[in-house]
Parts: C-alpha cells; structure tokens; sequence
C-alpha cells in the first residue's frame, strides 16, 4: 500500500478526494451561514422585542407613548384580511388550476394562461398594489378597505395555489382517473369525487404557503394607501341578532401588522423600534408555523404516497 | 374446457368494421366479431396486437385521451345502438357497461363507497337501496364474507386479489349489460388468480364478460368464445375448443402453440 | 339475481333526470374552471392598462427622452425634475449586490444539495432553506436597518445610516432559498447516465458537477438567476426601510439612495390626490420596474421550458 500511494494515479485518487471534501465542507459552510443569519435575525427580533409581548401590547390601540401602544386594530385587521384573502384565492386558484390540468385542451389559449400564471408569480408584489390602487380604489371607487385588502393580496397569492394545485393534481394516479370515468362518472363528478380529495393535501400546502406569504406582505397594503394609525375596531362580523353574521366590517378602514411594524420602524424613538420588533417576532412566529405545518403535510403527504 | 350451452346463441353484441386511430397510427384495422350473451369471449394474441385497444372502444375509456378517433360499429344489443358512435354521450355507455382492469385500482375510499361509486353516479341515494345493492354486488363477487364486517373500513386494507374482486363488484353493481375485464388477473398471485376465474365462472350465469388475457391457458380454461388478434385485425374468432384444438388459420395455430407471440 | 337487467336501456338513461341534472352541473362547472383560469389573464391585462392608463397624465407632461436621460427626479420640489436614473441606478446597485451574494453561495449551495448531500439529509435541509424564504420582507428591513447597519458601520468606513450595501447583501440572503431550489431542481433533472460518464472518466465529484452537470443544466440555473434578479429589483420592504427615501444619482453603495419601489412607498404613505401628477408619477415608475422584471420574468420562463424540453 505504502508503495501504491507514490504512483500518480493514486495522487490524483487522493487529491480528487481532497477537492471533494474540501467542496463538501463549502457547501456546509454556506449552508450555516444563511442558517446563522435566520439565527441572529431571531435572536436579534427577540432580545428586542420579547420582553414588549404582553397583554397591555395585544390589547392596546397604537398610541404616541410607544410604551403605552400596541397591535389590537393590526392584529385584527391581519386576521380579517387573511379571511378575505383566504375566501378569494382559494377557490379561484383551485378552480384555475384544475382547469389547466384537467381540462385544458392544448392549444395557444391554454399556452397563453400557463405563460400568464408563470409571469404574475414574479410580477414584484407592490405593482400589485399599483393595480389595487389605480382598480378597485379609484377605478371602481371601493376605497381603502378591508375587502380591497384582501383583494389585493388573494391576487398576489394566486399563482402560488394555481402551482400547488397543479402539482397536486397532476400527481394524483391516472388510474383512479380511468377507473372513476369507468364507473360512469362524468369530468366534473371525477374531479369532485376522486381527483380533488386526492390532492387535497397538496393544496391545503400551497394555500397555506400562499397566506403565509400574504400576512407578511407589506408593499402591496401601503400603496393602495391604508392608514396606520386605527385607534377602533371594524364592526365585528358576528352579531347577537338575526341574520348573525354582519359584512359591514368588509368597508371598514384597516391596518395590518406588517404595516404597523413598518411605521414604527420609521419613527426616531428607540421605544417604537422596541414594539416594532415584538410585532416582527410575532408576525415571524406565525408564518415560521404555517410554512412548518405545510412542511409537515407535505412530509406526511409523501409518506402516504410511498405507501 | 366449457362447452358451449345448448340452444342457440343469443347476440349481446356485435363488433362491426371497427377501425381505430390513436392520432396517426390506426391499432384496428376493420374488426367484426359477435358477443354471445351469457358467456365468456376472450380476446387473446401477442403484445401490441390491439386486443386491449378493442376492449377499450367497447365501453369508450379511450375517449379520455386526445387524438383518438373510431370508425365503424359496436352494436349493444337488443337496441342496436352504437357504442362508438360520436352522437352518443360515453358516459352513457360506460353507464352501461362495466369495466374492470389491469392493475386493481379501488378509489381511496372504503369498502363500501367503492362498491357504492358507480351506483351514486346513477342518482341511487336511498339507503336502503344502496346496501341491498352492495351486498348482492360484493357476494356475485364471491368477497362478502370476507368483508362484511369491515365495510367502512379503506378499500387499501384488502390484499390484491380482494382489491381486484371488490373492483369486479364495483363494476358488477350497477347491474352492467357487458363486463369488461382486461388481464384482470395479470398483476395478481396464481392463488388469487384462481380465484377470480372460478368467479368468472360463477359470473358468467348471469352477465356477459369479454376478457382480454395474454395468458392462452386462462383462456382455454375460462372462455366460451375466442378471438384472436394480431397486428391490428381479428385473424380468427369462433369456440374456444376449435380455436386452441383445431384452428382454422396458420398464425393462430402458431400462436397457440407457442411459437411466436 | 340477475345482474344483466334489460330495464336499463339506453333510452331510460337518455331521459333520466338525474343524468340530465349531472351534465348540467358538469357542464356549469367547466365554464366555471375556465373562468378561474381566464381571471389568471386578466390581472396581468388589467395590470397593464392601470399602469399605461395612469401614466398617461405624466408622459403627456414630460417627455419620456427626459424622463430617461435627467439625472436628477425631485417630483414634489418646486423646481421639479423628472429623470428615472438616480431611482434606476439605485434599483439596479440594490438588485445587483443581491446576485453577488446569491450567485456564488446559490451556486455552492445548489452544487451541494444536489451532488453531494446524501438524498434523507437533502429532504431535511431544503425546507428549513424554504423558511429563510417564508421570513416577511418587513423584518428583514427591520433587521437590515437596526442591526445589520450598525454592525457594518464598524468595519466599513464610511457607511451612511442608509445604504444599498446591507440592503443589498440581507436581499442576497433573502433571494437564496429561490435560487437554490431552482437551479437545484435543474441539476438534478440532469440524466444519470452523463453523471456516470464522467464518473467513468475518474472525474470526482466536484469537477463532474462543474464539467457535466452544470453546463448540463445551463438553461435552468440561468433562469433561477434570471428570475432571482427580477425578484430582487422588485423587493421592495428591505430597500425601502434599509436604504433611505433620497433619489440619489451614486456610484458608491456606501450611500444611501431610493430605489424604484422604496420611492413608491414613500409616496404612497403621504396623501396623493388622485390625477395629480405626483400620483401619476408612481404609476410611470412603475411601469418602468413592471417592464424589467417582466423581461426577465419571460426570459426565465422559456429558458426553464426549454430545459424541460431537453431532458
């Protein structure tokens, strides 16, 4: 062996071994680095901010004393949009994204949209706010409202549930296709019936992906003007009386949390930069759990295919 | 072997001149054959021959897929309409005909909504109806004692040649005029095989079955009728015993004799 | 029992209601699904026609020779000059510190992921990769401004409290999962079979990712790159919160200046009459970033295509 080491080809065995490795611990190496920053970027939001989360701070309208401010209209107003969001892109991604792949003939019209959903995907997220702001706020006179809010983030996320409910759809086995159509289902009872249950967790991933993308959008929401300084509540969607439910909270002024963080951030007062951090750790808590749940489905999900 | 009942036969359907294109490439090249009611026809011969491509027209699964087109007639009996023909809706036919095929593929639902499926499709909701149903349909496929007790349960749960069986109730359900089975038994053991032929016999009292088979000896056992295929044509039908004894042509003769396929 | 029932016939079930009412509905929901899809087009139609027709109040005041060359934009001074480069120039510094960060690390990385990494560890890091992308762009400002900044500031003299360097480089990091997981799922899409030939010739496995795999999956990792610089010129928290609000004509990233999007917000947060000039202003800018990422956007979409093809 020690003879073998001193012929060339087993130099270059080695060296090639050495290139690899030394590659290798590269790779890793930037892997920890863009891991280091997520760490430092948490660590930083929490010795900021965490010590400012209490109930005073979830409870409170904003205010001019930072101390005394909080994230009651914004958390409010996330959680209102977010249903907007959820109740528009969903089903208008889903019924879209099933079209392309279970109905579309293939011709230029079918081209035409796939090129289309690929673009808005990159289309950058305040030009959607540009289109919300030029469309609904004064195109159609809707104004700055809860109900444009969600609008214009359901269109921002669109392309996200179309992909995801591709993929899922396509994935679904071609023989549960054959055999439901060969018990006499028509197109729409074998999509209803078979396709979409079967890619059910497929697109539940993407929707949640796609809303966890839409609560931390800011851009969009400041351009098409929303305020942010709330110091009320948009009346509530339930009420004690007959019908029960109340859709007047969908014409209500709004703020979001994304929105409140940033204004804070741009006042000079330490204090502010203080409340801003607690509301980015909270907006991070929540979209570092949905993307974790949808990670989880989709683990869960493969697991069940392999199966 | 079987025999051929006695009397004469009575038509269940009738393949007439049948061509059929995927796009540019024609796979039938002007098919005519009877289907004899009540009994088994199988449709044998190499890879590629067109046997499954045929089976296929028969209850329109080829529609699902573009650039198909037909020519030519398949006749349902006594009505005389014609399956392949562009007026005619394919939901409607495979309404009418059932299908069972390579791969067991139950729905990922359970037992019951499995053999339920085709029988919701026809607006069938009464409860009572649709238990009745199901158990006559899960017993004509000789798989309702072993799964009486666990019909809520997912249909994954069966081994393979249960899947194949409750698949075969699945189709038998809906009371189908034609039962169409294409290699059902290619993906099974030789146990569950046996199985499933000896419910093909059973079956065969009251419905009509084509079988596609790449298996002669499945064949000779199980058919009443053969017809046996090869580049797209039907070289010879007629009873089965005449087929695998006595055949008429020299590349049937080869064929089912092994030498070539 | 019979199970051939010669009740049913092909004319019961051409009258059967229940049928009837199925195609209906079949029928109701395929019009339904394609208008779904079509929805898909409009946006980006009305996308076009509110950023054309908005505009249009600006182009009709200043020439859009002027609104290219001028060098300086002050829309709301009195002495108001409307020339698009220093936004540009400050738009492209942004974007492009950004791909110098995420080129060679996305390159290192994706090279790793997909020809090193062993398939069970590669299936757990690609999705805590997706959450460094699922980060809100409002706390990487936040974490760009208030403690990125300073910390720079004392290793690079002369850094202003607004810059494109650290906005640049948090975008970088921000744009790398987006990279990685496309040109990674080029490389792979690479045959085995040109793998093993260059494994066969007793490459390692490095020089077989450079030589074979790389070069085999150019398309797809030019167009992660594509579609990553047009993520980043159209980012807009982190440049708006982390390099200031001040239209400035630089060539030194250690300053501060506005970039297309962060002039958008900054307008957008004060009250903007609708018609004015000053509103049509962030219309015509935005069409300018509308037209450079969708160039690249294309560009990326048939170059992944065309990738997809080949293999």
């Amino acid at each position: 062996m020690a003879d073998a080491l001193h012929t060339s080809e087993a130099r270059i065995v080695a060296a090639s071994r050495v290139q690899d490795m030394v590659f290798a611990v590269l790779g890793i190496t930037v892997l920890l680095m863009a891991m280091a920053v997520l760490a430092t970027l948490v660590a930083d939001l929490m010795s900021d901010g965490l010590a400012r989360i209490d109930q005073q701070f979830l409870t409170s309208f904003p205010s001019r004393r930072p101390e005394s401010a909080g994230i009651l209209s914004a958390w409010v107003g996330t959680t209102l949009i977010m249903l907007v969001t959820a109740f528009l892109a969903i089903p208008l991604g889903v019924g879209a994204g099933i079209y392309l792949e279970e109905y579309a003939p293939k011709h230029w019209m079918t081209d035409v949209i796939e090129i289309n959903v690929s673009n808005l995907a990159g289309v950058p997220s305040i030009i959607y706010g540009l289109l919300a702001l030029g469309f609904f706020v004064y195109g159609l006179g809707m104004g700055q409202t809860i109900l444009v809010g969600g609008m214009v983030l359901a269109l921002l996320i669109l392309p996200i549930v179309i992909v995801a409910t591709r993929e899922a759809v396509r994935s679904v086995p071609s023989g549960l296709r054959e055999s439901a159509y060969g018990v006499g289902c028509n197109r729409w009872q074998v999509v209803w019936r078979y396709v979409l249950p079967a890619a059910r967790p497929g697109i539940l991933t993407g929707a949640i992906v796609g809303l966890s993308r839409a609560i931390g959008e800011t851009a969009p929401i400041i351009t098409i003007g929303a305020l942010t300084f709330i110091a009320f509540l948009p009346p509530s969607p339930i009420q004690a009386t007959a019908p029960f439910v109340n859709f007047d909270w969908l014409n209500s002024p709004f703020t979001v949390m994304p929105i409140q963080m940033f204004n804070w951030i741009s006042r000079p007062q330490a204090g502010f930069h203080v409340n801003a951090a607690a509301t980015g750790l909270l907006l991070l808590l929540m979209t570092l759990v949905m993307n974790g749940f949808a990670i989880f489905l989709r683990y869960h999900l493969r697991r069940s295919l392999r199966s | 072997m079987l025999t051929a009942p006695e009397g004469p036969h009575v038509l269940r359907a009738e393949v007439k001149s049948l061509k059929f294109w995927y796009g540019k490439f024609q796979a039938l090249h002007g098919v005519n054959m009877p289907i004899w009611d009540r009994q088994v026809t199988a449709i044998i011969g190499p890879s590629g021959c067109g046997k499954s491509t045929l089976l296929r027209c028969f209850n329109r699964i080829h529609d699902l897929y573009p650039g198909i087109r037909y020519e030519g007639e398949v006749n349902l009996a006594p009505e005389g309409v014609n399956l392949v023909d562009r007026q005619i809706d394919p939901i409607m036919v495979r309404l009418l005909v059932g299908m069972v095929f390579q791969k067991p593929n139950p729905f990922p639902k359970s037992i019951f909504e499995n053999v339920a499926a085709g029988l919701y499709v026809r607006g069938i909701k009464n409860r009572s109806e649709l238990e009745g149903r199901v158990e006559t349909a899960l017993r004509q496929a000789a798989l309702w004692d072993e799964v009486k007790d666990r019909l809520p349960k997912p249909a994954y749960e069966l081994s393979g040649g249960q899947q194949q069986r409750l698949c075969i109730a699945r189709a038998l359900a809906p009371q189908p005029k034609l039962l169409l089975l294409d290699e059902p038994t290619s993906a099974l053991d030789p146990i569950a095989t046996a199985r499933i032929e000896e419910l093909i016999d059973e079956l065969v009292k009251d419905v009509t079955i084509v079988i596609v088979t790449h298996n002669m000896a499945q064949a000779a056992r199980i058919s009443h009728q053969t017809a046996f295929m090869h580049l797209g044509s039907l070289v010879e039908f007629g009873d089965t015993g005449t087929i695998f004894t006595n055949p008429q042509a020299a590349q049937t003769q080869d064929y089912v004799t092994g030498r070539f396929g | 029992m019979t199970a051939q029932s010669d009740d049913l016939t092909f004319e019961a079930l051409r009258s059967s209601t229940v049928l009837r009412r199925g195609r209906i509905l079949a029928r109701t929901m395929s019009v339904v699904l394609f208008a779904c899809a079509v929805i898909s087009v409009l946006i980006t139609t009305a996308i076009i026609w509110v950023l054309v027709s908005e505009s249009w109040v600006f182009f009709r005041q200043v020439p859009l020779l002027t609104f290219l060359t001028d060098t300086q934009w002050t829309p709301v001074f009195t002495n108001a000059r409307y020339g698009v480069l220093p936004l540009l120039t400050a738009t492209l510094w942004a974007a492009g510190i950004a791909m110098a960060v995420a080129t060679p690390l996305g390159l290192v990385l994706s090279v790793y992921l997909s020809e090193f990494a062993r398939p069970r560890f590669r299936e757990i890091l690609k999705p805590i990769l997706e959450l460094l992308a699922a980060v809100p762009t409002v706390v990487f400002g936040y974490f760009a401004l208030i403690f990125l900044t300073p910390l720079a500031k004392q290793f690079i003299p002369g850094l202003s409290g607004f810059n494109l360097l650290v906005p640049g480089f948090v975008m970088g990091i921000m744009i790398l999962p987006y990279v990685v997981s496309i040109s990674e799922d080029a490389m792979r899409a690479v045959p085995m079979s040109l793998r093993e030939g260059a494994f066969a010739l007793g490459m390692s496995r490095w020089r077989t990712a450079f030589s074979v795999v790389i070069p085999g999956a150019f398309s797809g990792v030019t167009a992660a790159y594509l579609l990553a610089f047009s993520r980043a010129v159209g980012e807009t928290m982190v440049v708006a919160i982390a390099a200031g609000q001040n239209p400035n004509l630089t060539s030194d990233p250690r300053e501060g200046a506005a970039t297309i999007t962060a002039y958008i917000v900054q307008m957008s947060l004060g009250d903007l009459p609708h018609g004015s000039l000053a509103y049509a202003t962030i219309f015509a800018t935005g069409l300018v970033l509308f037209a450079i990422t969708l160039a690249f956007n294309v560009l990326g979409f048939f170059l992944r295509r065309r990738f997809r093809e080949a293999y």
